[in-house]
């Protein structure tokens, strides 16, 4: 059995890839496969110890590939196993087919994804072009600001997965190098609080109970294929009351509350960036800078990119008292008006009849600098597009001209 | 997973005890009526086969299916033709699959959560292209690792599921839909690739090749890959009436024929170790095998004997390769 380390609370002073690795040594998975990638290969040497010295029960297979990787947790989930795995750019997009099959065979996979710039030019830095090449590949997605979220996320992620009302996977992003490799405080659970909020996972349909013998992954015809979709839709509908229930829980343990979004002086602002993963913590920095120069600026952090939470995020900027909106990504969609998170935000607030100036913002891609002067610079183009200057679709920051 | 060094003991060819086919015949059939391979398609009887030597061994089958006709042809929602666990994943990683479950199973087990503790034997189930090619990197993985499973390719020589298209298991000169027999280019330029030799390499405990005409010999290769443990390959010559433009009645016959004429041998490999199981008395030459079959039927038009001689040369040179790997 499984060696309890932690039996009192601890602040400790740990890296996202270390906070990472906590989690899945707590969580105790029955399947963990993995594959070397820069900036996600150290979870694993982290974890590999743990399996080396007696200290999880995980069947850890080091396999040959990401798809390889995945493709034996599909395997594993199908068995019944709570099993995971972890990647970055590359070996996220080299997952690709395979998160369709996850999602689409109704697998709860908890995969924590070290966000990665993709290749060409290739380059192991942050950006999200790898989860926003995933995002409609039907597994849930969340994004951390720091090391201790990405512990908390990835701690609820299994609970979240594995709820009868939602069944998908799971991709817990981490901005590479930047929360990956970062060292900060963070507070970890007991292994007995761990253990406890992510429960036993049932059998269900398991491919190793033979007296009930099932087919997982059966052609679906034109007659049917749509019917199966629909059900994704609704579980990833349902994923959004599991998200917040299991936040709302994990606040009772914790103290610390998880929601779809987090707002940040957004009440009386008039300029209002969005962000997602790390940028967030600077952003709020530069907010608070702002304001004590008497500047009306607020910030919300998206936190649960799939299922987006239109709702959420219309609902605050309407209380506030906008004029104009900002949305960073960092991410490209080459030939598109702005960035996903753009789009989701624009669609969010057109459907619900809510028309405010918007701008987007492409940042950090490839591990490119995004620190205070870049967010004000932000700002600044959300003011000038307040004023109703000439604003370009995507305002590239931090570019060498 | 079983250490990589113990050498695993095999139960002999003599100790493999096969009940009469009255009894084997009368079991409770793992695939069940009404699929949809075409008629007269092997594949079909390569899967009773192996059931019949599962259900003789008391063992259930788990099986990760990879893409292709069998998978396709088997589960078309809402029905399945499976009596057994199934699941297919993809088209490429039919071998990370079993594996995947396999993981499962070892963990499950030791926590006491396995709703059964009857025998099982992991098998990963593909084509060749899902194997030679595509799959190739996934099953090379999972041989490494050691996992304890049986991998079976039923090799019918193309992509048939997608209309008959070439694969490196394909034939020198067969016609296919990608490399059809032209007036400038006979079909396939380059031979088969010889897989079995290349599982061989990866140290597994158990390589075979087997032919579903050769029934008996067929029987006691699958009950050793059951008793196996660690991976085992076995390598299943698998007619493809449609695809090979042959007689639906004629299935079995091609396949007696190919091994008659050496063009699929029998033989089986224990720890490296290699044994041919069956030498044709008198070896019939390859033009037996080959005017059975559409795929051939240019190479048998009056200025194309040079063709016939180098698919026999091919056929020749592995045979004698086989030899010389049983003298090792
Ligand atoms: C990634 C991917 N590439 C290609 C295909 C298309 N495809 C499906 S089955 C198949 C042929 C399978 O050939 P083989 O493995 O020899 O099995 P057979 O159909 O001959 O039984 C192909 C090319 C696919 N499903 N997935
Ligand atoms: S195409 Fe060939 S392999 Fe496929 S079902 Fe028909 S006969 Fe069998
Ligand atoms: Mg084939």
């Amino acid at each position: 059995m499984a060696v309890r380390l932690m039996t009192e609370r601890k602040v400790v002073p740990y890296t996202g890839n270390m906070a990472t690795a906590e989690a899945l040594r707590q969580i105790n998975p029955d399947v963990v496969a993995a594959y070397p990638i820069t900036p996600q290969t150290e979870i694993m040497h982290f974890f590999a110890n743990y399996v080396a010295n007696g200290l999880v029960d995980t069947e850890f297979m080091t396999v040959e590939s990401e798809h390889s990787a995945l493709s034996a947790a599909v395997g594993a989930a199908a068995a019944g196993a709570r099993a995971m795995t972890a990647t970055a750019g590359p070996g996220l997009a080299l997952m690709w087919e395979i998160l369709g099959v996850a999602s689409g065979m109704r697998l709860p996979i908890v995969i924590p994804v070290v966000n990665r710039a993709l290749s060409a030019p290739i380059n192991i830095h942050c950006d999200h072009s790898d989860m926003m090449g995933a995002r409609d590949q039907g597994c849930i997605m969340l994004f951390s600001e720091n090391a201790e979220e990405q512990y908390d996320n990835v701690i609820q992620a299994v609970r979240i997965a594995e709820d009868e009302r939602v069944r998908l996977p799971v991709i817990i992003g981490m901005d590479g190098f930047i929360i990956s490799h970062s060292i900060e405080n963070v507070s970890l659970l007991t292994d007995d609080e761990v253990k406890k909020f992510v429960g036993k996972q049932t059998l269900t349909h398991s491919l190793l109970d033979i007296d009930n013998p099932v087919t997982h992954g059966p052609i679906a015809m034109a007659d049917s294929y749509m019917e199966f979709k629909r059900q994704q839709r609704e579980a990833m509908m349902n994923a959004y009351k599991v998200i917040r229930e299991a936040g709302e829980e994990f606040a009772e343990l914790k103290g610390k509350k998880y929601e779809h979004i987090e707002t940040y002086k957004t009440e009386d602002a008039e300029y209002i960036l969005i962000v997602m993963g790390s940028a967030a913590g600077t952003a709020k920095y530069t907010v608070d800078g702002l304001r004590e120069k008497g500047e009306k600026v607020g910030l919300i952090k998206v936190r649960t990119f799939r299922p987006f939470p239109y709702y959420d995020v219309v609902d605050v900027i309407d209380a506030s008292n906008v004029k104009a909106i900002g949305v960073m990504d960092r991410a490209e969609t080459f030939g598109g008006y702005s960035g996903p998170l753009f789009e989701e935000v624009c669609t969010s607030l057109y459907t619900r009849g809510k028309i405010y100036p918007i701008t987007g913002i492409v940042y950090g891609l490839g591990g490119r600098d995004c620190n205070l002067n870049h967010i004000e610079e932000a700002f600044d183009v959300v003011k000038r597009k307040a004023a109703g200057m000439d604003v370009p679709p995507v305002t590239y920051l931090n570019l060498r001209v | 997973m079983a250490q990589v060094s113990d050498k695993p003991k095999f139960v002999t060819r003599e100790e493999v005890k096969m009940p009469p086919l009255k009894e084997l015949t009368s079991m409770r059939d793992k695939i069940a009526p009404g699929h949809r391979l075409c008629t007269g398609c092997v594949a079909g009887t390569i899967l009773r086969q192996m059931f019949m030597a599962a259900e003789a061994a008391d063992y259930t089958l788990i099986i990760a299916n990879a893409t292709g006709c069998v998978e396709v042809c088997t589960s078309i929602y809402p029905y399945t033709s499976w009596k057994v666990p199934w699941i297919h994943n993809a088209f490429e990683n039919a071998a990370a699959t079993i594996t995947g479950v396999e993981a499962a199973y070892k963990a499950l087990k030791k926590k006491g959560m396995l709703p059964s503790d009857k025998k099982v034997k992991f098998v990963a189930l593909a084509g060749d292209g899902g194997t030679y090619d595509i799959g190739f990197q996934s099953l090379s993985g999972a041989f490494e690792r050691n996992h304890d499973f049986i991998y079976v390719c039923y090799d019918n020589e193309a992509y048939m599921n997608t209309g008959i298209q070439r694969s490196s298991a394909t034939p020198r000169h067969a016609s296919t839909t990608t490399q059809p027999a032209g007036k400038v280019i006979p079909g396939k330029p380059q031979p088969k690739k010889w897989m079995p030799e290349i599982a061989v390499a990866h140290g597994i405990p158990y390589v075979a090749q087997l032919a579903p005409s050769n029934f008996n010999d067929f029987f006691k290769k699958f009950t050793k890959a059951l008793n196996t443990e660690g991976p085992s390959y076995l390598n299943i010559f698998c007619t493809c009436p449609r695809g090979w433009r042959a007689k639906e009645e004629e299935g079995i016959l091609i396949s007696k024929l190919a091994v008659e004429t050496n063009y699929w041998p029998l033989f089986e490999v224990e720890n490296g170790s290699w044994k041919i199981n069956y030498k044709p008395k008198e070896r019939k030459s390859v033009v037996e095998f080959l005017k059975k079959q559409g795929r051939f039927k240019h190479m048998f038009k009056s200025g194309n004997e040079h063709l016939i001689e180098e698919l026999q040369q091919d056929v020749d040179k592995r045979w004698e390769r086989l030899l010389k790997l049983e003298q090792l």
